[in-house]
């Protein structure tokens, strides 16, 4: 790892200044991304600014509405009963992401943060039409993630929580890659006061995104023959070492139809 | 360079150490407990599991300096006079072979039998099998290390 400067800002308002002091700084959450990438020589910032002390831990229960502090871990994300109360594919998403020790430190905003390509939060999000809360402003999911490892996040901005309202009914399957467990693909089915969304993780060549034809055909036939007749493309999807795009073209459907199966 | 306080297996530390200095380098090179391992160092292998304010997390894939003030245990803090029943059960059950993976397949077997235990669930062999997600065992086939598991659960 290269030197770097480790900050633990006491508040929210002190983690901004040093973001603002600190040209090349990263927001550290839960490091489980960050730190093998900075081992790696990946990155290399002159400063990190841990958000553990900043107060932006926690869930609360709004009723029909679940609002996510953004230093919250993936093992907290899943055991929580609130959750499962509102959003209960929100539990079995984050309990699938790692391994336990991995849970006990990753975050959700850490994870939309980075915005990984296979990560699972991203399709989750997208596909529960959630708001991602800053400390500037708020954002619907499809909105705030914006390509490969990319987010609408600007320097001087802060993911403080995330906002779940209760869909009708959720679900979420992937086909995790055998040695990484990183999805190949991963696809949210919900149906939300907009209607029905189906997001996918893992198989865009920019990160994630919804699929119209099976949403369309969802709405009219909420089954998981419905799934048969869309054509999903591999045109935009990824090929690399593990899967062609036609291959994870196919997941796309074999995975859509699973979580229809599921809601 | 920053000043980490930790308490570890009950003891109070305090050392000067690099920023980017991980809680295994600060465990293993400065207070030379060498019972946590560094396996791969990718933090996929779980060699290097502790628990951090009683929660199982991978050592070198947390810098010392995001611990500092909390509490570590490592497997050097497990016994108390006696083998903790986890050390005992790997031992019972012939869990290893080399050793390498047993500090924190020991360390990771505690923390999920605790979290069951509070949850109020029944940890089954299944259960075991997916909870050792995060750890790799390079000899045994994991069948021996399930076994030790599931004694300890119904000795803790």
């Amino acid at each position: 790892m290269y030197p770097t400067k480790y900050h633990r800002p006491a508040s929210l308002a002190e983690a901004l200044q040093l973001l603002a002091d600190n040209e090349d700084a990263k927001l550290l959450a839960g490091g489980q991304t960050l730190l093998p990438t900075m081992k790696q020589h990946l990155a290399a910032p002159e400063a990190v600014i841990d958000l553990s002390a900043s107060g932006l831990s926690g869930i609360s229960n709004g009723g029909t509405m679940v609002t996510i502090g953004a230093m919250t871990t993936h093992a907290e994300v899943a055991a929580s009963a609130d959750i499962a109360a509102i959003v209960p594919v929100l539990n079995s998403v984050a309990s699938g992401i790692g391994d336990p020790a991995v849970r006990h430190r990753g975050t959700i905003g850490g994870s939309i943060s980075n915005n990984d390509p296979s990560a699972d939060y991203p399709a989750a999000l997208v596909g529960l039409d959630a708001r991602i809360v800053t400390n500037k402003r708020e954002l619907a999911a499809d909105e705030f993630f914006d390509g490969m490892f990319a987010t609408a996040l600007e320097e001087d901005e802060i993911v403080t929580q995330v906002r779940v309202v209760q869909p009708k009914r959720a679900a979420y399957v992937k086909f995790p890659n055998p040695a990484s467990r990183y999805a190949m693909v991963g696809v949210m089915v919900a149906e939300t006061a907009s209607g029905i969304r189906v997001a996918v993780t893992g198989a865009g060549e920019d990160g994630v995104f919804r699929h119209e034809g099976l949403e369309a055909a969802l709405s009219a036939d909420f089954s998981p023959g419905a799934v048969d007749g869309v054509e999903v493309e591999a045109d935009g999807l990824l090929t690399d070492m593990h899967a062609t795009a036609e291959y994870r073209a196919h997941l796309v459907k074999v995975m859509a139809k699973r979580a229809v199966a599921a809601c | 360079m920053t000043e980490v306080t930790l308490t570890v297996n009950g003891k109070a530390v305090k050392r000067d150490v690099p920023d980017t200095m991980l809680l295994v380098e600060f465990l293993r090179e400065e207070l030379r407990l060498t019972g946590t391992h560094v396996g791969c160092d990718t933090s996929q292998c779980g060699a290097c599991v502790v628990h951090l304010d009683g929660k199982a997390v991978k050592s070198c894939t947390t810098l010392a300096a995001q611990a500092s003030g909390g509490t570590v245990i490592t497997i050097e803090g497990l016994a108390n006079g006696a083998l903790h029943p986890m050390q005992k059960a790997f031992n019972d059950n012939h869990g290893l072979q080399c050793g390498f993976c047993t500090p924190g397949m020991i360390m990771s077997g505690v923390d999920m039998v605790a979290r069951y235990k509070a949850a109020g669930k029944e940890l089954t062999e299944h259960a075991i099998r997916e909870e050792l997600e995060g750890n790799i065992c390079r000899c045994t086939g994991y069948h021996n290390i399930v076994k030790s598991i599931q004694q300890a659960a119904g000795e803790m």
